[in-house]
Formats: structure tokens, C-alpha cells, sequence
């Protein structure tokens, strides 16, 4: 293993990680759920449109919905029965709210559609390559669920370096990608070398953080016996939170920057999460469409917590009696890792392409408090791991200033929590980011649609200014007609006084 | 004393000039006050404020002879923008004009339509699609919510519908509103 | 949900307002013992009552103001504010100065601007200078140092001297100048520094007395920077100020500049670098700024000392770099986007 000097971030936190309660044991199957619901939109982009009809019989991995768009990708029917609806249903995000699911009504039988597994990858143009990981549903699976085709495209412009894979899992209590290294070490390698293929790199970096040793082994002996994989090396990085967030991650790894409004493919570099990777080998190798992920089910309150392959659309609530779990209503029940991890509305959820963990109860949760005022402490500051002004941030929220909060950059914000944690005042700074955030997205969607509404109103007034001066003009004619013809008629009456017809 | 005051006026002479040339050379080109106004109203060309639509009413306001809290559909926060803008105090929003209402878009019964046209003449940014004797629709993306085609309709076949919030559109609640609410005695929230 | 919830992260540090204020009180102790030990135990009785009339003048402010009392009165800020009012006032202090003093800070100072963190200027400076300019005798009555004073005073008649008025005997044969007043004055009549250490008042450096409470109060302050309670740029970039200063006038005219281990031990010194001008709330918030908020304070001391009408000149420094945080912080802002983009 190769050690380069590693960059650090700015910032961050040492966190207690609370891992071990849920690496006791191997991944287990979570049991085949009666129901399976699956949400339509499960990443980042356009939602998914339906291609099956409520009745229809559908086996499993077989498409059920296809991409809408550029940014989207297909979702698949888990496992086998039949489409029993098409509806609204509650799903897990921060509101609360619903949106438009698929429900499977299982058959037990668990039977696969017709796989094509692809035995040599270099038949295959890179293009391709990328539109089969479309088409198997593959997104990033770390929690952001950004379609990851679109991250195996180098495009036209750009070349990549390095590879980055994010074996990182930097917040506390999330283990599903250790469990993944440490069991599934060559499946990994098996997508990394698709990647390698796709995006033609020069060089790829398997970063894992150093509170993870049996992953590291793992990984690295798994490397050793494959040798047409090159110019790969196992780091481990120090362990500090947010080092698994992209920016933060490719600032320790490479000692660069990801520019304010750029990507990492602006500095050559793409990041890719260990679990997305070991999918896109499923895919490929295998044939099999992302149908399922490795849930960590762990907190105070479960009494058998662990690692779960999960099938995609399990009701969290039979994944939370599996592990007997004694959920009580004022405890934190958060999908996703405590420090940005959110709460869920109840536990009749389903588990989405994003689950990464199920958090029920906090053992050294923050206490209920009512926020201070600032006292202006600029603790807030130094642990921001983005080199951002938090108290800033906080006062022009506060103020609805949105423009203020742009030029702090409200949004290169990773609401990492770092902040809110060290703030002695206890004031819900992210919360006041995310809603400054979502005031200026709603903003900016209003101030479109009213641009557009200017427009066509005035479209409407000069398409009728228009008409009128066409109706004047046309009677104007008219006149000018009728006037001729009268004065023609009078010549004539008068040309003819010798007819005796005088009055 | 001669010399104090031929000095003053000379020095009241060439800063005169200085701050004339500096007015026309450094002159800034702003946007017309009309139209500054204009971009902060929602364009709902509603016609509550009293004026035949958005333009109209940012005219008048220029002209001084609008005031500022007439728009329903702007609300307090367009009210606040332009008192912003023009740099004058921000009033509540003017009772006989209408009440802030939450965002409502028209919906047409297409069971009870009889294809007459005349919401489609009275939309302002022309967003009913249809023609005569032919089905009347709303599009949706287009429809402002301003209810002109409303009082037209003889057979009252249309219905304004509360916009749904989807987890697209959903915004985090305002800490700043919550934590307001710590008045009472012991802090709990 | 209470608003604590709503949002992640659901994970937070140990940091609370409450315990930073109680780790200040506890880096005050070494000085308040070398108080005593010197001045004798004056000034627990000051600190005792000014604490007192604090928090029920704190309760009372935010009963008006419809506030949640409970998460206030227990953070500790008015207690601080009251203690370190103690310290700098004179040993014999009158309960009604001590009394007046508190409650300007706590009411005008603090609760009138907003309440915590709203307040601009330092209640505990704002208070100090409202009772110097208004009361100027007794708050230039400083008591010598209890081995040099001829009739050192007991706790019985400390108390009876706070609470009710100066004994039989004068005031005038109890107290004396302070070092950095007797300074001055013999300077301005042309004694030499280095002769005028030599008095039994200055002990051989700053003060009898004095620079013992200066170095236990360089002492909490150094246990604060280490416990991250402040950070080391104000108390640095202040004590440079000072020195640099007092190096460049000495430069000029030694004659007439005392040294600079005078001017740090002396005085409101170490009070001022570690424990007023830190104040996170009314100081400066950027990192350049803090030094750039700690320098001017260290060069204003100095010249009100040495060329200003009153003897120490930290709580107006204090006050003056004050008014300017606002545009020291404008023009300090880090600029996120630059070549250190993320």
C-alpha cells in the first residue's frame, strides 16, 4: 500500500463512531417482505414513469419503470408477484410527504427474469457500458442517489485522472460499507474494474478511513490477487468527520480543491461510493439490476442490530422487528447517519436505493434545548470543513437576506452538522441553512414563473393591439371604399343634370 | 475680507464644476424605476390592485400615485421588496384590495364546460387552451391564479384548487418562527 | 417536535455557554486569592453583592422584556459580569458604587441593547467608566497594599467601611496611590523610572501587590487559551500592542517611559488581555480582526495611560474598540470564494 503524503480539510470533527454494535456479525437476508413499495423517484433528477399497469405480473429485476430524461434511471421490481398499485404513498424524506409508488404484492417465489451477464467487458463500448448501468438503476448509494451513469462519462472536455472510491464512511454509527469491504472485498473490485474501463483512468484510489483495519486487509489482499487492475492503491485516511463527503475527501486524498461552482471532473477526478461500485459489478458480471442494499439497523433500541441485504421497497418496520427493535416514540428515528441523517415520519417507510442506515435511538443524542442567542464565539466558523462563515450564514438567514446568503455561498453549505455541534449557544444552525435554501429555490422558481406569465400577458396585450389596428385598418378601407364609391355615384348624378331629374 | 470672500466663491466655482462634470461623466445608467418595480410583482394580472394588470399598477406606483400594499397576491413579502426598493416604510397590505391567500390555480369541470369562450378571452396571460364549441383546459404551468375567468363563466364550471406541496416543492419551516415562541416562563419549548 | 429535533444533526458537543463561563470563574480564582491575600477580603464582599444584585436585576429584566428566565439567569453571564466588575473596582468600593455600577451594566448595558449576545459595548467596562466619570473620588480611593499599610483592615470593619461609610479616621490615611498613578505623577515631576521602581510601593517591578494578581490573572488566562475557552489572538495581539508601543516611546525619550514588564503587570493589564477584551460577544469575530481588535486595544491603554487624564486606560480602550468592531469585522472577512475555493 502506498501512502502518499495526504492533504487535510479545514475543520471537521472527531466524533464517537459507534460502529461496533453493528459489525458483530456478517451481513444477514433480511426475510422477503409480503409488500414491496417502491417509490418512483429514488434519486436525484426526474422521477421515474411507469411502464407496468395495476395487475400485471412482474418477475424479479424486471424493469417496471423507465428513465424520464437525462438525469434518471429505470427501476426494477424487486423480487416477484404482481403490480398491486400505482398510487401516492408515503415516502421517507424530511416532509413527510407522499409521492407516487409502485406496490408489488410478492408471490414468495422470488423468481428472476432472463439475465444477460457480460463475460468480457471490452466487447463493449464504453457508452454502452454506461447505458446498461442505466438501465440496471444504479445510483450513488453512499445516501446522495446521483445517477451514477452520468458519473462514468468523461465527456468531451474532460480527462480523468483519478478515480476516487469512497470506502470512507466517516459519520458515526452507519457500517453497511465496512461490512461490504470486509465480505465482498472481490465484487467491489470486479465494478471498480468496469469503472476503470468506462472512464478510462489513469490512476484509482480506494480510500477507506483508518478506524476500519479489517476493511483495509481486506481490500488490500483482495487487490493483491488481481493483478490486471493497475496503478490502484489502498489509502487510509485519518479518521475526522466529514471526510467521506466528495469535496472534503478529494481535498485529503489529492491536496486539491474542488472549485466554489465546479466539480471534481473539473480537477480530473471522479468519486465513486464502495457500494455503487460493487452494484455496477452485480450489474455487468451478473446481469442483475439494483434490486437491493446493505442496510445498517443500529441505535439504542435495537436489540440485534446489524448489516441487512435488504431488498429495495421493504417496509421498515418488518427490517425494525427483525432486529428487535423497541422503538419509543420520543426516541430519534432517523434515516441515515445522526449527524445528517433525517427523521422519519413513522415506520410503514419503505427502504429506498438511498437507506443506507436506520438510526432508533441516540446514545449520546442532544438533549431537547431551546437555542441561546449567538454569542458570537466563532467556534462555528472553525469547524466548518467547507472554509464557510456559519454565523454569517446564520444572521442573514435569520434576516430572510437571501442574497446576503448567496454571496456566503449559502450553497456550497454540505449541512454536515459540524457547526451545530460545536455551537455552545445550541442554535439549529443547519436548519436555518436548509431553510435559507429552500426559500431561495422556491424563490428563484417563482421569480421564473412570473418572468413567463410577464411575458406571455404582454404577448396577449400586443396580439390585441395588433387586432384592433387591423379592424381600424380594415373599416378605414372600408370608409375610403364607401366614400369612392359615394363620390363616384354623386359624379355620376351630377354628370347627368340633363335628365331632367332635379329636385 | 476681500480676499476671504473672492476665495470662497472661487472655491464654490470649481467645485461646482467638479460636481457637475462628475454627474454627467460618471452618470449611472439605471433601469427605469417602472421597471425595477414591475420585476418585483408576481404577475398574476389579477387587477385587485385596481389596475388593468402588473405593468399598470408598477407605473403608477412610479408615478407616485399607487401606494405600495396593494397587491394581494404579492403579499407581505412583495410589499417589503418594494418598500425595500423604493426606500420608504413597509405597510400591511391594504384590506379593500383582497387578503394574501395561499396559491390557488383554476381548474375547469370538463363535465360541465359548453365551450363558449369567454374565459379564454378574460385570461390574461392566456392560459386556457380550447376554441368555440370545442373543450376549454387549463394549463396548469401557465395559470397565475388571478380568477379573471372566474365571474365570465355562465355555467360556473370552474374551480380554484389549492396548489399540493410534493417533496419537490416542500421548504423547511422558518427556525426563526419557532423559536420565537419561547416566551413562557421555564424555556420548554 | 420541539425545534431541537427538526433538524440534523442530532449528535452535539459539549460545549454550552454555561460551562465556558463557569472555566472563566475558575481561571479568576487565582487572582481573587492574591486579592485578598494583598488588599485583604474587600473584595469578596464586593464581588458577593454585586453578584446578588446582578441576577436579580438580570430576573427582573427579563420578566419585562417576556423572556424564558430560566436558561438565562443560569448561564452564567451576569455572574461574570458581576465578578469581573468587582475586580476592577477599588477595594473599599461603597456598596451603593458597587450597586449603581451593576445595575447599569445588567440593565442598560446588556438587556437594553437586546439581552445576551445583543449587547455592543462590555457591560462590565460600561459600568467601570460610567462610576469613574460620575463618582471620581471614590473611585480613585484604592486601598495600599495590606503589608504596607499602617493600619491594615479587618473583615468586621471592611464590612462596616462598604456598608456604611468611612470610619472615624479618614479615608485619606487608609488609602494611597497605585502604582501606575504614582508612576505618572512622579514621571511628570521629572523622577526618573528606574529610581521610582525602587519604592517600596512598586516592590522592584510593578506594584506590591499588584503584580502578583497580574501574573495569577496571566495564569487563568493562559488556562483559558488552553481549555479553548478564548483564543490566543486577543490577549497576544493586546500585550504586543502594548509593549510595541511602549518600545517605540522609550526609543525616543527613555527618561520618561516606565518598561514595559511595568505597564503588563500594572493596572488593569491581564484583566483587560484575558478577560474583558475577550468577551466574545462585543469583541471582533474574525480571526484578523481579533488581532487587529487586540492591537488597538493595547495601544490605546498606553496612550491614555501615559498621555490621558486618568491613570489606566484599558476600560476606555476597551469601549473605544468596541464602537469599531463592526467596521474591523467589514473590512476582515475571510473571502470564501479567492484562490481557497471549495
Amino acid at each position: 500500500m502506498a501512502q502518499n503524503k495526504l492533504g487535510t480539510f479545514p475543520g471537521g470533527l472527531k466524533l464517537a463512531g459507534h460502529k461496533h454494535r453493528s459489525t458483530q456479525e456478517a451481513i444477514q437476508k433480511a426475510p422477503l417482505s409480503k409488500q414491496l413499495i417502491l417509490p418512483l423517484q429514488q434519486h436525484i433528477g426526474a422521477a421515474s414513469t411507469p411502464i407496468v399497469a395495476v395487475g400485471d405480473k412482474v418477475l424479479k429485476g424486471q424493469k417496471i419503470a423507465r428513465a424520464d430524461g437525462h438525469v434518471s434511471v429505470y427501476l426494477h421490481a424487486p423480487s416477484s408477484g404482481t403490480v398491486s398499485a400505482i398510487d401516492d404513498q408515503p415516502i421517507p424524506h424530511p416532509s413527510g410527504l407522499s409521492a407516487l409508488c409502485i406496490t408489488i404484492d410478492t408471490d414468495g417465489e422470488d423468481r428472476w427474469i432472463e439475465r444477460a451477464p457480460i463475460s468480457d467487458i471490452t466487447t463493449l463500448s464504453e457508452h454502452e457500458i454506461r447505458q446498461l448501468i442505466r438501465e440496471a438503476g444504479i445510483v450513488g448509494l453512499g445516501g446522495a442517489g446521483f445517477p451514477s451513469y452520468i458519473k462514468l462519462n468523461p465527456g468531451v472536455h474532460h480527462h480523468v485522472e483519478t478515480l476516487i472510491l469512497n470506502g470512507v464512511e466517516c459519520e458515526p454509527y452507519i457500517t453497511c460499507d465496512d461490512m461490504l469491504m470486509r465480505e465482498r472485498a472481490q465484487g467491489i473490485l470486479d465494478g471498480l474494474e468496469i469503472m476503470q474501463y468506462a472512464l478510462r483512468v489513469k490512476n484509482t484510489v480506494i480510500a477507506i478511513e483508518d478506524n476500519k483495519p479489517e476493511a483495509i486487509a481486506a481490500m488490500e489482499l483482495a487487490l493483491a490477487s488481481r493483478a490486471n487492475i493497475k496503478n490502484t492503491n489502498v489509502v487510509a485516511v485519518p479518521t475526522r468527520y466529514p471526510a467521506g463527503s466528495e469535496k472534503q475527501l478529494i481535498q485529503v486524498v489529492t491536496g486539491k480543491q474542488v472549485p466554489s461552482k465546479g466539480l471534481p471532473l473539473d480537477l480530473g477526478i471522479v468519486c465513486h461510493n464502495i457500494g455503487t461500485t460493487y452494484a455496477i459489478g452485480r450489474a455487468i458480471n451478473n446481469g442483475e439490476p439494483l434490486i437491493s442494499r446493505i442496510v445498517t439497523v443500529t441505535g439504542k433500541n435495537v436489540k440485534k442490530p446489524g448489516n441487512f441485504e435488504t431488498l429495495l421497497g421493504t417496509p421498515m418496520h418488518e427490517l425494525l422487528a427483525f432486529c428487535d427493535t423497541d422503538r419509543k416514540a420520543d426516541d430519534p428515528f432517523i434515516l441515515g447517519g445522526p449527524m445528517m441523517g433525517y427523521n422519519l415520519s413513522g415506520d410503514h417507510l419503505p427502504v429506498t436505493k438511498t437507506a443506507n442506515c436506520i438510526l432508533v435511538g441516540v446514545d449520546d443524542g442532544a438533549p431537547a434545548s431551546t437555542p441561546m442567542p449567538c454569542i458570537r464565539c466563532g467556534d462555528c466558523a472553525e469547524a466548518c470543513p467547507a472554509s464557510l462563515l456559519p454565523q454569517q450564514l446564520y444572521w442573514h438567514a435569520r434576516a430572510k437576506d437571501l442574497e446576503k446568503t448567496q454571496e456566503y455561498n449559502l450553497f456550497d453549505c454540505i449541512e454536515c452538522g459540524c457547526c451545530s455541534y460545536v455551537c455552545p449557544s445550541k442554535i439549529p444552525l443547519v436548519h436555518y441553512f436548509r431553510f435559507a435554501k429552500t426559500e431561495t429555490m422556491t424563490q428563484q422558481l417563482e421569480t421564473q414563473k412570473s418572468d413567463i406569465a410577464r411575458v406571455r400577458h404582454e404577448n396577449r396585450l400586443s396580439r390585441h393591439e395588433l387586432e384592433k389596428q387591423e379592424k381600424e385598418e380594415r373599416q378605414r378601407q372600408r370608409k375610403l371604399a364607401l366614400a369612392a364609391t359615394k363620390a363616384a355615384k354623386e359624379k355620376e348624378a351630377a354628370q347627368s343634370p340633363e335628365s331632367g331629374k332635379e329636385d | 475680507m476681500l480676499t476671504a470672500i473672492i476665495a470662497i466663491t472661487l472655491l464654490a466655482l470649481v467645485l461646482g464644476l467638479v460636481l457637475g462634470y462628475a454627474s454627467i461623466k460618471f452618470k449611472v445608467e439605471g433601469d427605469p424605476i417602472a421597471d425595477q418595480i414591475d420585476k418585483l410583482l408576481p404577475q398574476t394580472q389579477c387587477g385587485q390592485c385596481s389596475f388593468p394588470g402588473c405593468r399598470p399598477y408598477a407605473e403608477a406606483i412610479a408615478a407616485g400615485e399607487a401606494d405600495i400594499n396593494r397587491c394581494p397576491p404579492g403579499g407581505e413579502a412583495t410589499i417589503e421588496a418594494l418598500a425595500d426598493l423604493l426606500e420608504v416604510e413597509a405597510k400591511p397590505l391594504d384590506d379593500e384590495c383582497g387578503v394574501e391567500k395561499p396559491k390557488t390555480l383554476a381548474v375547469i369541470d370538463e363535465d360541465r364546460c359548453i365551450g363558449c369562450t369567454l374565459c379564454i378571452q378574460a385570461c390574461p396571460v392566456d392560459a386556457i387552451l380550447g376554441s368555440a364549441k370545442h373543450m376549454h383546459t387549463v394549463i396548469a404551468d401557465e395559470c397565475t391564479g388571478c380568477e379573471l375567468c372566474l365571474p365570465p363563466c355562465p355555467v360556473d364550471c370552474i374551480d380554484m384548487v389549492e396548489t399540493e406541496v410534493n417533496p419537490n416543492t416542500w421548504r423547511w419551516p422558518d427556525p426563526a418562527r419557532i423559536d420565537i415562541k419561547v416566551g413562557d416562563k421555564n424555556g420548554a419549548e | 417536535m420541539p425545534l431541537s429535533r427538526l433538524s440534523s444533526p442530532f449528535l452535539s458537543g459539549t460545549n454550552r455557554i454555561t460551562l465556558q463561563m463557569l472555566q472563566l470563574l475558575v481561571a479568576l480564582i487565582p487572582a481573587v486569592i492574591a486579592l485578598v491575600y494583598f488588599f485583604g477580603p474587600s473584595v469578596l464582599i464586593t464581588m458577593l453583592l454585586a453578584t446578588t444584585v446582578a441576577l436579580i436585576a438580570e430576573a427582573v429584566m427579563l420578566k419585562f422584556r417576556n423572556r424564558p428566565i430560566k436558561p438565562f439567569i443560569t448561564d452564567g453571564s451576569a455572574i461574570v459580569t458581576a465578578v469581573l466588575l468587582a475586580i476592577a473596582l477599588p477595594p473599599l468600593a461603597p456598596w451603593w458604587l458597587t450597586t449603581i455600577g451593576i445595575l447599569f451594566a445588567i440593565v442598560f448595558a446588556k438587556h437594553l441593547y437586546g439581552g445576551l449576545g445583543y449587547n455592543p459595548f462590555n457591560p462590565a467596562m460600561v459600568a467601570y467608566v460610567l462610576l469613574l466619570v460620575s463618582f471620581p473620588l471614590e473611585m480613585t480611593t484604592w486601598l495600599p497594599a495590606v503589608s504596607l499599610n499602617a493600619q491594615p483592615l479587618d473583615f468586621a470593619s471592611t464590612l462596616q467601611i462598604i456598608f456604611n461609610g468611612p470610619l472615624a479616621n479618614s479615608i485619606d490615611t487608609v488609602s494611597g496611590a497605585t502604582p501606575l498613578d504614582a508612576m505618572k505623577t512622579q514621571i511628570g515631576l521629572m523622577q526618573l523610572p528606574s529610581q521610582i521602581i525602587q519604592q517600596p510601593l512598586f516592590n522592584g517591578i510593578a506594584g506590591l501587590g499588584w503584580q502578583w494578581v497580574n501574573i495569577c490573572l496571566a495564569i487563568g488566562g493562559l488556562f483559558l487559551i488552553v481549555r479553548r475557552v478564548i483564543s490566543w489572538h486577543i490577549p497576544v495581539a493586546m500585550l504586543l500592542g502594548l509593549v510595541s508601543i511602549n518600545a517605540i516611546v522609550w526609543l525616543i525619550s527613555p527618561e520618561t517611559t516606565a518598561s514595559p514588564l511595568f505597564h503588563l503587570l500594572s493596572g488593569g493589564t491581564m484583566l483587560g488581555a484575558f478577560f474583558i477584551a475577550t468577551d466574545p460577544i462585543t469583541a471582533s469575530t474574525t480571526v484578523k480582526g481579533r488581532l487587529v481588535f487586540g492591537a488597538g486595544v493595547g495601544i490605546l491603554t498606553y496612550i491614555i495611560r501615559v498621555w490621558g487624564g486618568y491613570p489606566d486606560g484599558v476600560a476606555f480602550a476597551v469601549l473605544i474598540m468596541n464602537m469599531l468592531v463592526p467596521l474591523i469585522d467589514y473590512y476582515t472577512q475571510p473571502r470564501v470564494y479567492g484562490e481557497v475555493t471549495k
